[in-house]
C-alpha cells in the first residue's frame, strides 16, 4: 500500500513513505517534520499550508504527496535559501518586511501569507494594494485585519 | 536612557513565525505518540441506543476505542466554571462522551486511539450508532416556549437561568416618557475561528504519576484546574503547556471533554496521545459566539435625553454550559447597559437558554459587544424619531470627564474617561458637517451614502477578584510574574497570562528593560507553562497589560529595590542618598561613583558581599489584583455607498479613535484595532452560523462560513486619546476587545442612515446583499418613500 516516493524539499532529496491518499501537507509535517506549514482547515480556503512546488504557490493540502514526487518544493523553513534563517539573521525580504510592518499576531497565517506573497511579487514586482488584496483571496487571517500584511508585502516590493 | 514604554518596537516573537520554527500544540511530537479521533453526533437531539465499536476495535492501527459507558465512572463531567449567583442557575452534567443522550450536532460519542492520525480517522466510519431522534430546537427564544423539546430533565423549559439587573426606577421611567422606540434585535451566532484550531496532547508517565499536557490554551492555569476536576488526578500531577497559540477570541479559554479524553487515553495506555480537530470538527464542536435574540426598549425626552433602557433578552447556550457561559450575557453584558452615557433607569432581564446547538461561550468582546450594538442601535432608532442629529443625542448623554470615577445606573463604576475628547478628534479627523452635506447632495443623484457613529467603552481588565467571587466566577482574576535576573545580567519575567498573538513577550519586555535601563534584547518573557509560571488567569477579557502587565512592573520594582540595598552597601552610602540615572545606582553628588544593573546581578547573584541580613539572589514574585476594572472607551466612524439595486455595501472609510490609556507600544495597539475592527465588521457584513431546523449547522466548513477576505475589507484610520486608569500602576486599559465592541453598530448604523430615506430603520445583522435589498423591497412595500 505504501509507496517511496523522493522529493525535493527546500534543496535537498527528501524520502518518505506515503499512502496514495496522503497529502502533501501531511507528509511534510508529520513524515519531513516541517512543520513550519500548517494545518488551519479541511476545504482548501485558509491558505495555510501554502508552499512553492516549482517555484509557484500551492495549497499543500490540495495536493497528494505522491503527485509532488520529482518536484521541487519549497516551505517557509527554506525561503530564505539559507535552511530557514531565524534569529534574525538571513531572512527573505517578505520575511523581514513582515516582521517591520507588524504583519503577523498569532503567526499561523504566516507562513502562508508569506509563501503567496513571494509567488505574487515573483510574477508582479510592484503589485498594486487591490491587487495585493485580490492576490490573498486564498489567505485568511483573523488576527491582523490584514492591513499590516498589506503593508509588509508593499514594504517587501518596494525594498526589492 | 531614552524609555521603551512608547516605543513601537519590533515583536520579539516574530524571529520564530516568520521562519516556521514556532511550536504549535500539533506539532509537539512524542517517542511512541498515538492519535485520537473522535466520533460525533449527526443528530442535533436523539436518544443513543447504541454505539458499537467491535469492529472498529479490530481495524488495522487501532490501539483502543472507548465510549461514554466505558469513561463514565473514570472522568469526571465537564465542569461550567462561572456560577452567577441569584439567577438559579441550573447547570446539567455534561458528560466527556454522551451516554444515553446527544444534544447537538457535534456531540462526542467514542474516541478511537491509533498508530497513524488515518488509521484514527477510518476506524470512526466502522462504529454503529443507533439513534432515537428527537425534536431540535435552535432558537432561543422558542426553546422557552411551552412544547418546545427538553434537552435536560433537570432543566423543565430548557431556560438555565433568570438573571435581572436593575437601576434606577424603569418602570416610571417609560411611563412618563414622551418618547419611546422599541426593536427586537438579533445577534448573529458566530464561529470563533482562530486560524488554529484546537488540539490536545497528553503524556502520562505512569512512573512519577505526572501528566503533562499540551494544549491550545489561553488560560493554562485553568487548564489545569479543569482538568484536575475532570482526570481526577491531583493538580500538582498536572503540567499544561500551552505552547505558540495561532489566536483564540475566546475559543480556547473553555475546558473541553477532548482533553480529558486524550489525558485519560494516556494514563490507561502509558503512551502519549494527541488530538487535533479538523476545521469542521472546530465548527461544530469548539465554542460559538452571540446568539441573542433581544427585545429592546429605550425612551426619552424630546430634546434628546435618554430616560430609560429596557431589555429582554434570550441568550442561547447551546448544549451544556461551557466554562464561561452564563457570565457572558449577564456579568459582561448586563452591568454595561449603560455605556457610555448618563441613562438613569435600567432594567433588564436575561433568559440562559439550553438549546440543540453548539455550546456558546465567550467570543473577542462577550457580551459587550452585544450590550454595545443594542444600546448604539436603540440611540440611532430614537435620534431618528425625535429628528434629532444622532451625533448630538450622543453628546448629550455622555457622562462628562470631570465625573469619573461614575457609578452607573446598573452599580458598576467606571475608573476614568475623557469621552467628549476621543468624540471630537473622530468628528475632527472625518469632518463630519461636510459628510453630512455630501449626503444630502448625493440623495438628490439617487446615492445612498449613510455614517454611522459609535461613542463606547467596555469594561475591561478583568479585574478584581474580589469582585470575580462576588459574581460567581470560579476562580481568582488577579494575575502574576516572576522577574527573574541571571548572573550576568539578564532577566527573564515569567508570567501568569498566556498571550496568543497580542504581542506581551515585547511590550513586558519593554517594561522590564525600562525599569532596569537594559537593552530589551536582555529580558525573555514567558508564558505558557504551568511548571515554570506562577498561579495567573490568562489572557482574556483585555485584562493582560493591565493585570499581567502590572505584575511584571510590580515584580520589576521589587528586584530594583533588593538591587538599590545592594548598591547602597557596596557603596558604602545610606539608600537615601542613592539615585537612578542611566541604568545606575549612582550616590548623589558623585556620579562618577555608582553600581550598574549588571554588577549588582552578579553580586546577589555570587553574594560575596551582601548587606547584612539580605538573602541572595536577585528575584520577586508578584501577585497583582487592581482596585476596579479598566473602562477603555472611543468614537468609531464609518462611512458607506448602499447600492440599492444589488443590496451590496461598500465601505468608503472607516476611523477609529480608542482610549486605552498610555500605550506601550503604538504599533501593537493599532494591530490590535486593525483585527479586531475587521472581526467586527465580518459580524455585521457577512458571518453568521446558521443551523436548519433539525439543528444541522448549515455553515459547517469554511467554504460556508463568510470569515472575512483581505479584498472585501476596508483600511482602518487609527488614532487615539490617552486617558490613564487610576486602578493599575501603568495606567494602563487594554485594546484587545475595542474592534469588535464598537465597529458591528458602526457599520449597521450607517447602513440604516445611508436608507432612512427609504424608510429602513433596522435591518438584522450580518447585512449581507440579499437582506439589504430585501428590507429595501419591504420598506418600499410599506409605504416607505421611494
Amino acid at each position: 500500500m505504501k509507496r517511496s516516493i523522493t522529493l525535493e524539499v527546500n534543496g535537498a532529496a527528501r524520502t518518505a513513505e506515503v499512502e496514495p491518499r496522503a497529502l502533501l501537507a501531511y507528509v511534510l509535517r508529520d513524515q519531513l517534520d516541517l512543520t513550519g506549514t500548517h494545518i488551519g482547515c479541511d476545504t482548501s480556503q485558509c491558505g495555510a499550508c501554502t508552499v512553492h512546488i516549482d517555484g509557484r504557490a500551492v495549497k499543500s493540502c490540495t495536493v497528494l504527496a505522491m503527485q509532488a514526487e520529482g518536484h521541487a518544493i519549497t516551505t517557509i523553513e527554506g525561503l530564505s535559501g539559507n535552511g530557514g534563517g531565524g534569529g534574525g539573521g538571513g531572512l527573505h525580504p517578505l520575511q523581514q518586511a513582515f516582521w517591520e510592518k507588524h504583519g503577523l499576531q498569532c503567526g499561523f497565517c504566516t507562513p502562508g501569507m508569506i509563501m503567496t506573497a513571494a509567488d505574487l511579487l515573483a510574477a508582479k514586482p510592484k503589485p498594486t494594494e487591490a491587487e495585493i488584496r485580490h492576490a490573498l483571496e486564498g489567505n485568511l487571517c483573523r488576527c491582523t485585519g490584514y492591513q499590516n500584511i498589506v503593508a509588509a508585502i508593499q514594504a517587501a516590493a518596494g525594498a526589492r | 536612557m531614552a524609555t521603551l514604554f512608547g516605543s513601537g518596537i519590533k515583536r520579539r516573537e516574530d524571529p520564530r513565525l516568520i521562519t516556521g520554527k514556532a511550536t504549535y500544540t500539533d506539532d509537539v511530537k512524542l517517542p511512541g505518540l498515538l492519535y485520537a479521533a473522535v466520533l460525533r453526533s449527526t443528530y442535533a437531539h436523539a436518544k443513543l441506543k447504541k454505539v458499537d465499536v467491535a469492529k472498529a476495535k479490530k481495524a488495522p492501527g487501532v490501539v483502543v476505542v472507548y465510549t461514554g459507558a466505558d469513561v463514565r465512572d473514570k472522568l469526571n463531567t465537564v465542569p461550567c466554571a462561572w456560577n452567577v449567583p441569584n439567577c438559579d442557575l441550573k447547570v446539567p452534567p455534561h458528560p466527556p462522551l454522551a451516554v444515553d443522550k446527544v444534544r447537538y450536532v457535534g456531540d462526542g460519542l467514542a474516541m478511537v486511539v491509533a498508530e497513524s492520525r488515518a488509521a484514527a480517522r477510518d476506524a470512526l466510519d466502522l462504529i454503529d450508532v443507533d439513534y432515537d431522534a428527537l425534536d431540535a430546537v435552535v432558537d432561543p427564544e422558542k426553546a422557552t416556549q411551552k412544547g418546545a423539546p427538553e434537552l435536560h430533565k433537570e432543566v423543565p423549559g430548557n431556560v438555565a437561568f433568570t438573571w435581572k439587573v436593575a437601576g434606577g426606577d424603569a418602570a416610571k421611567a417609560f411611563a412618563e416618557a414622551p418618547v419611546t422606540v422599541e426593536q427586537r434585535i438579533l445577534q448573529n451566532r458566530l464561529l470563533p475561528t482562530a486560524m488554529e484550531p484546537r488540539a490536545a496532547c497528553a503524556s502520562y508517565n505512569p512512573g512519577t504519576g505526572q501528566l503533562t499536557v499540551w494544549v491550545t490554551s489561553q488560560n493554562p492555569h485553568i487548564h489545569r484546574f479543569l482538568l484536575s476536576v475532570m482526570t481526577k488526578l491531583p493538580e500538582h500531577r498536572i503540567r499544561v503547556i500551552a505552547p505558540e497559540v495561532g489566536g483564540g477570541f475566546g475559543s480556547k479559554i473553555p475546558g473541553y471533554p477532548d482533553e480529558a479524553l486524550v489525558s485519560f487515553a494516556s494514563m490507561e495506555l502509558g503512551r502519549p496521545v494527541k488530538w487535533t480537530e479538523d476545521r469542521s470538527e472546530n465548527y461544530r464542536v469548539t465554542i460559538h459566539g452571540r446568539d441573542h435574540v433581544e427585545y429592546v426598549a429605550m425612551c426619552g425626552t424630546k430634546d434628546g435625553k435618554i430616560t430609560g433602557l429596557r431589555t429582554k433578552v434570550y441568550a442561547g447556550l447551546g448544549g451544556y454550559a461551557s466554562t464561561a457561559a452564563p457570565g457572558v450575557p449577564t456579568i459582561l453584558h448586563g452591568l454595561m447597559y449603560s455605556g457610555p452615557y448618563t441613562i438613569p433607569n435600567i432594567e433588564g432581564t436575561i433568559y440562559g437558554v439550553y438549546t440543540t446547538t453548539t455550546p456558546v461561550d465567550a467570543y473577542r468582546g462577550a457580551g459587550r459587544p452585544e450590550a454595545t450594538f443594542l444600546l448604539e442601535r436603540m440611540i440611532d432608532l430614537y435620534a431618528r424619531k425625535i429628528g434629532m442629529d444622532p451625533v448630538e443625542v450622543r453628546r448629550k448623554n455622555l457622562i462628562p470627564k470631570d465625573k469619573f470615577p461614575y457609578t452607573v445606573a446598573t452599580g458598576i463604576t467606571y475608573d476614568s474617561g475623557n469621552y467628549q475628547g476621543a468624540l471630537d478628534k473622530a468628528l475632527q479627523m472625518f469632518d463630519y458637517k461636510k459628510f453630512r452635506a455630501e449626503q444630502a447632495k448625493a440623495r438628490k443623484d439617487g446615492r445612498y451614502l449613510g455614517v454611522g457613529v459609535t461613542t463606547y467603552c467596555e469594561i475591561c481588565g478583568l479585574g478584581p477578584s474580589q469582585v470575580a467571587g462576588a459574581v460567581g466566577f470560579g476562580g481568582g482574576l488577579y494575575d502574576s510574574a516572576i522577574v527573574r535576573v541571571y548572573p550576568t545580567g539578564v532577566v527573564r519575567a515569567y508570567i501568569g497570562a498566556k498571550p496568543h498573538g497580542q504581542g506581551e513577550e515585547t511590550t513586558f519586555a519593554q517594561i522590564v528593560a525600562d525599569e532596569f535601563g537594559i537593552p530589551v534584547e536582555n529580558v525573555e518573557v514567558v508564558a505558557g507553562d504551568t511548571e515554570a509560571t506562577p498561579q495567573g488567569w490568562g489572557t482574556y477579557g483585555s485584562r493582560t497589560t493591565a493585570v499581567c502587565g502590572s505584575a511584571v512592573k510590580v515584580a520589576a520594582q521589587r528586584v530594583k529595590d533588593k538591587a538599590k540595598k545592594i548598591a547602597a552597601h557596596l557603596l558604602e552610602a545610606s539608600e537615601a542618598d542613592l539615585e537612578w540615572q542611566d541604568g545606575k545606582f549612582t550616590v548623589k553628588g558623585s556620579p562618577d561613583k555608582g553600581k550598574s544593573f549588571g554588577e549588582l546581578a552578579l553580586m546577589a547573584n555570587v553574594a560575596w558581599n551582601m548587606p547584612p541580613g539580605v538573602e541572595p539572589g536577585l528575584e520577586a514574585t508578584a501577585f497583582f489584583d487592581p482596585s476596579n476594572f479598566v473602562y477603555p472607551f472611543g468614537t468609531h466612524i464609518c462611512t458607506v455607498d448602499v447600492d440599492t439595486e444589488t443590496g451590496e455595501v461598500k465601505i468608503l472609510r472607516y476611523i477609529a479613535v480608542d482610549d486605552c490609556g498610555p500605550q506601550i507600544n503604538p504599533m501593537i495597539v493599532d494591530g490590535q484595532v486593525h483585527g479586531g475592527v475587521i472581526q467586527g465588521l465580518g459580524e455585521a457584513l457577512q458571518e453568521m452560523a446558521v443551523y436548519d431546523e433539525d439543528g444541522q449547522l448549515l455553515t459547517g466548513t469554511m467554504m460556508d462560513y463568510a470569515v472575512p477576505k483581505a479584498s472585501q475589507m476596508p483600511k482602518v484610520e487609527t488614532a487615539h486619546t490617552v486617558t490613564p486608569s487610576p486602578v493599575n500602576p501603568l495606567g494602563v486599559k487594554g485594546v484587545g476587545e475595542t474592534g469588535t465592541i464598537a465597529s458591528v453598530p458602526t457599520l449597521v448604523n450607517a447602513v440604516c442612515d445611508a436608507l432612512a430615506p427609504l424608510g429602513v430603520s433596522h435591518i438584522d445583522k450580518p447585512l449581507t446583499p440579499a437582506r439589504v435589498w430585501a428590507a429595501i423591497q419591504q420598506a418600499r412595500g410599506a409605504g416607505g418613500v421611494k
